[in-house]
């Protein structure tokens, strides 16, 4: 399989104060088409974790017959080892909104929302006073689009894209049922873009640069660059943007502290990669996707406690509406405990396996879907550690 | 818009049906049925539970089947190895987060859960007992509806029917995850939020979390009880129900039976409600055309129109919360359950030489909120309690299964006298437009002199389950003494359901609409969707209630009100005339304005 | 503190009458006080023509919309893996000892609410803490102590 070594990107943080200018300059002459076919071709695919490619979203979305449409960006960055959005949103929020004017424009949306989590709130005043300035900006332009920030209010399920919707229409953030998919019926039933504040970037500067020059990056199912979030047992935490396609023991070597004994990728619903695992792991859709948490794990950690900590997470943030996810969290959370304190015999986890898998086949949304990824990663790579 | 056909297979058999169905439909039409609890015929679609998870070719995941619209070349499977698993595994998980307490649990027999368990031959020990480690507090503080959160599967029936269905929004979903729990604001008591009680929502509960509180063994103390005398009065609607309880398919009359058996289960009389059914009409037309006096001829602008009727309790009780400001458009008569809890400890008493404190007045009635009207400090005009016990349908079915009575092969019985004689306009009191159109026949014959201008004296504009109806009558060539309704048009409207009464009622607020009449069931269809009638209750079960009470109604002799012989004796020898002084002593009655959650 | 109704003349006049005025009153409310009072959930309802039952499930649903009283600042304490591993026990124990109340509660004096609450996004910072909407990444006990005391000097 194709893999790449480790290579350091600047093109999310690339200091250009005139960017979102130019490139907004730069779209205005070209037509909705070349602009959604000009995405395709990137084969840039979303950055929050579930990598649907976002030129067809916007495709699919653009084809629908609405008055009105909606895009919206998701920065309701919750997953546990996840703060990339909040860098971004600090110091290039002006690209985010470029990124959200390039997909209304497409589109045929007049409006764009930021759903922003309420713990970045302190971004709050800062951003509203760029996007005031941004907003007249564009109206200046002639764009007829304006952009609006929508606050959450501690929920990670939120991050999902219909709780989101539900959400900013003021509701329990509760997912709903799919299809229908947002780009036929979204934010208040009308067909919505949603993107990640990362896409919405990459989207900006794959507008400046042309879809040739990103895709020159990454592999064939991963193109491009990608920020990550490097937290855990390593000497350099923090926010890189790294190309994609190389391995975790790429990854591992220079993030490492020396004693990595698993690498967490994409977050706490993501998958948990042994030391045995490295050299095979791509970071990508071929091998781990991710939405760019990487948390690694030197020997002292105990991953009964890591486990433990995910579960607890999961148990409390489900919005607890369909029975996998609500009860399955819990039971998968109980029955470790239960095993830990020898009450169930460690055959118990062959069972809770199996639960975890029912519940990735069965729960409503995405968050239900995955806790399966942790568990069963966590549980067969380190067996004796949640045992004993 | 034409609808487009979809073509798809169901465990590899082809099937045809119309765009915008769901895998369910589909399954159904086959004659596959896939398991269910979230999902009800009367509600939106939720998608909560996953029970009905199947199997679809190419998708990684298991999609709904009650929430997944069909595609054009779906296959699916609805009992595959996979599906198979994943549905015991969430039965398994709903069981380790409810009180599996089944053999003391009152839906015993009767839960949706229970059977599932039983039919998937679940081994209830391979999870955790996550209701163990909770604490739950059971709320009995209603009079009418017992909410046990330890045996709630969080289907969100209960929600959907109190705030769609019924517009009363008592109940809400309150927290998420591992707290997420079916609440009420703040969590307060039943009985101190905007609760009706009308029960719909414990009509559509799968399991024991959610049902009425039940009188029945002290109504057996008062039957075993030599001492007293015990009366029971049959609501209408409970007619054309309580069969589907005992073995027979919906849509039976009853009645005989009923009576027969509430005999043999050793009631001392057994009494008919609808007595005081045909008393209301005359009652509350007499009410309407002294208002319609008042305001047409005296020009008295502090008459309330339209006035509304007052029989549904649900109904009061939702007007006192939400629409405080038109409590003055109600009628003011009580419904005929207390009407007739008012006369069987005043008027029957004294007729049959029963002391009233000897005496225990029960009711069947097909609703939960009569249990709360019964227990409204108002309702003691007999100088007690006017109405001691009041049972639903439901929990008169289990009375006579515990008296083993055979129920399907009793012979027909007639009521005891007096009070229990009645009319087909007192029947279709059980049905939405029924009083209404009970009402009709006998105002416009007393206004006239003649019948009222439909054949067979079927309004047919105001029956159906539209959700709200309208009709007009024009009166002409009355009677001398009503000549100021000469030439005018009589304009009615008939809600059901309290989403539906709750449009109705804002429009009358707002002043765009100008009816003389509004007649307004709490209940969908009627009391014959009542939420203490059989479960379940459904749209098909609801048409089938309906099309008995109006055959009941054909069936009778006499079907006017005031044509009920024993209505006319009793003015004759104890009431004197309809709002008179005694009637306005023990049938009238007032209400209180409430707080809005 | 405002009174309820400005807040929601405020933000009806920004964002409507519709049911997505909700969370931006709910969270103007929360913005002045930390908390929702059942009085303040019912004028909300009232004003945007919503049942009080609905309005208090949408409020508990969100971990930082509360319904129970809340001290002037509340101070949550992120417990997710990176801070838990970073010792965010340790601060919390600090914590407890200088505000002298346990996890979960207010001191007193309405001062302060100690809570701790699910992954803030600073794993690479932990452990961290908010005093409402400030962040306080890379704590150390002594460092949370000396932040807390300067606001028990306010």
């Amino acid at each position: 399989m194709e893999n790449k070594k480790l290579t350091k990107v600047d093109l999310i943080f690339e200091n250009d104060g005139t960017c979102a200018t130019t490139v907004l300059d730069k779209i205005k002459a070209m037509s909705q088409d070349d602009i959604i076919m000009e995405m395709i071709d990137s084969g840039l695919k979303g950055r929050g974790g579930a990598g649907f490619p976002t030129g067809l979203k916007w495709k699919f979305t653009k084809a629908e017959n609405s008055f009105d449409k909606y895009i919206v960006c998701n920065a309701d960055e919750g997953e546990p080892g996840t703060f990339k959005d909040r860098e971004i949103l600090d110091t290039v929020p002006s690209k985010v909104f470029a990124g959200m004017t390039i997909a209304g424009y497409a589109i045929g949306a007049k409006v764009g929302y930021l759903y922003l989590r309420a713990e970045y709130n302190f971004l709050l005043k800062k951003l509203n006073d760029k996007l005031d300035s941004f907003n007249a900006t564009i109206k200046d332009k002639g764009f007829d689009f304006r952009i609006e920030i929508r606050s959450g209010a501690g929920a990670y399920i939120c991050g999902e894209e219909s709780a989101l919707f539900e959400s900013i229409e003021g509701k329990r953030g509760e997912p709903r049922n799919k299809p229908p998919y947002p780009t036929v019926s979204g934010l208040f039933g009308k067909p919505t873009v949603i993107n990640n504040v990362e896409t919405l970037v990459y989207a900006t500067m794959i507008m400046k640069y042309g879809a040739d020059n990103f895709k020159k990056m990454g592999t064939q199912d991963s193109r491009g660059s990608k920020v990550f979030s490097i937290s855990g047992d390593t000497p350099n935490a923090g926010i890189y943007e790294l190309e994609l396609g190389m391995t975790v023991e790429d990854f591992v070597s220079d993030f490492g502290d020396g004693d990595t004994k698993a690498v967490q990728v994409g977050g706490a619903s993501g998958l948990c990669v042994p030391r045995k695992k490295f050299a095979d792991m791509i970071i990508g859709y071929e091998g781990v996707p991710t939405g760019g948490s990487m948390m690694l794990f030197n020997s002292s950690r105990s991953m009964y406690n890591v486990l433990k900590d995910y579960l607890e997470f999961f148990a409390e943030e489900s919005c607890g509406q369909c029975t996998p996810c609500r009860v399955g969290c819990q039971q998968l959370l109980e029955g470790i405990e239960a095993v830990k304190r020898g009450e169930k015999h460690p055959s118990y986890l062959e069972s809770l396996k199996k639960l975890a898998e029912t519940m990735k086949l069965s729960a409503k949304c995405g968050l239900g879907q995955s806790v399966a990824n942790p568990f069963v990663s966590i549980v067969d790579n380190f067996r004796e550690e949640i045992i004993y | 818009m034409a609808k487009y056909e979809v073509n798809l297979k169901v465990n590899n058999i082809p099937v045809t049906v119309e765009e915008g169905s769901t895998i369910l439909d589909a399954a159904k039409k086959l004659n596959f049925r896939i398991p269910t609890l979230c999902q009800h015929p009367d509600l939106c679609v939720a998608g909560n539970c996953r029970v009905c998870v199947v199997e679809q070719k190419g998708a990684r995941a298991l999609p709904a089947a009650c929430a997944t619209p069909v595609s054009e070349g779906m296959e699916i499977f609805t009992n595959s190895q996979k599906v198979r698993t994943a549905r015991k595994h969430i039965i398994e998980l709903l069981l380790s987060e409810h009180n599996t307490e089944c053999t003391s649990c009152y839906k015993n027999g009767k839960c949706e859960l229970q059977s599932l368990a039983n039919e998937y031959r679940v081994n209830e020990n391979d999870f955790i007992k996550l209701v163990n480690k909770k604490t739950y507090t059971i709320d009995d503080y209603s009079p009418s509806i017992i909410k046990d959160d330890s045996k709630c599967i969080r289907c969100q029936r209960c929600v959907r029917t109190c705030t769609s269905m019924q517009f009363v929004s008592a109940l809400t979903v309150a927290h998420k995850g591992d707290h997420q729990k079916i609440s009420t604001f703040f969590d307060k008591p039943m009985n101190a939020v905007v609760c009706t009680n009308c029960g719909q929502c414990v009509n559509r509960c799968p399991t024991g979390a959610l049902v009425e509180k039940n009188y029945i063994d002290q109504v057996w103390d008062a039957i075993n009880n030599p001492n007293v005398h015990v009366v029971v009065q049959t609501a209408p609607a409970v007619r054309v129900g309580l069969g589907e309880d005992l073995g027979l398919e919906p849509g039976h009359r009853v009645t005989g039976k009923m009576v027969a058996a509430l005999r043999r289960i050793g009631f001392d009389s057994v009494l008919d409600t609808d007595f005081t059914a045909d008393l209301t009409i005359m009652e509350e037309g007499t009410e309407l055309l002294v208002r319609l006096k008042k305001a047409l001829v005296d020009k008295d602008e502090s008459v309330a129109l339209p006035m509304t009727t007052s029989c549904s309790p649900g109904w009061v009780k939702f007007i006192e919360h939400k629409f405080p400001s038109l409590l003055p458009n109600v009628s003011t008569c009580k419904s005929p359950q207390q009407m007739f809890g008012a006369l069987v400890k005043t008027f029957y008493a004294q007729k049959k030489g029963l002391k009233a404190e000897n005496m225990v007045s029960v009711s069947i009635m097909p609703c939960t909120a009569k249990k709360y009207e019964a227990d409204r400090p108002e309702m003691r005009d007999s100088g007690f309690k006017d109405v001691d016990y009041v049972l639903t349908t439901r929990e008169l079915a289990m009375m006579v299964r515990q008296a083993g009575i055979n129920f399907e092969d009793l012979a027909d019985e007639k009521y005891d006298s007096i009070m229990g004689e009645s009319t087909g306009a007192a029947v279709i009191f059980g049905a939405t437009g029924g009083v209404m159109e009970a009402a009709l026949r006998t105002a416009y014959e007393i206004v006239t002199g003649r019948e009222v201008p439909f054949t067979n004296l079927d309004i047919v504009p105001v029956r159906g389950f539209e959700g709200i109806k309208e009709a007009k009558v024009l009166i002409k060539d009355v009677l001398p003494e009503w000549g100021f309704l000469e030439g005018a048009e009589l304009s009615v409207a008939i809600a059901h359901g309290l989403a539906n009464t709750n449009k109705l009622m804002a429009a009358v607020q707002r002043g765009e609409v100008n009816y003389h009449f509004i007649e307004i069931m709490a209940c969908p269809g009627g009391c014959l969707g009542g939420g203490g009638q059989p479960i379940p209750t459904s749209p098909e079960i609801r048409a089938k209630r309906m099309e008995a009470i109006y055959d009941e109604d054909t069936h009778m002799a006499i079907r006017k009100s005031h044509e009920n012989p024993e209505v006319t004796a009793i003015y004759e020898e104890f009431l004197g005339k309809p709002n008179g002084h005694k009637s306005h002593e023990l049938l009238h009655t007032h209400y209180t304005k409430r707080k809005g959650y | 503190m405002t009174d309820v109704n400005v807040i929601i003349n405020e933000k009806i006049e920004k964002f409507g009458k519709e049911r997505q005025a909700l969370m931006p009153i709910l969270q103007g409310i929360v913005a002045d006080k930390n908390y929702i009072t059942e009085d303040e959930l019912l004028k909300v309802a009232e004003a945007l023509d919503l049942s009080a039952a609905d309005v208090y499930g949408t409020a508990t649903f969100y971990t930082f919309l509360d319904v129970v009283p809340r001290g002037k600042y509340v101070i949550r304490v992120c417990k997710t893996i990176s801070c838990h591993m970073a010792g965010k026990d340790e601060i919390i124990e600090a914590l407890e000892k200088t505000l002298k109340v346990k996890l979960g509660e207010t001191t007193p004096d309405k001062k302060f609410t100690l809570l701790q609450a699910n992954c803030m996004g600073w794993c690479h910072k932990g452990p961290v803490m908010l005093i409402n909407d400030e962040v306080y990444p890379e704590l150390t006990s002594e460092k949370a102590i000396a932040i807390v005391e300067e606001y028990i000097a306010k």
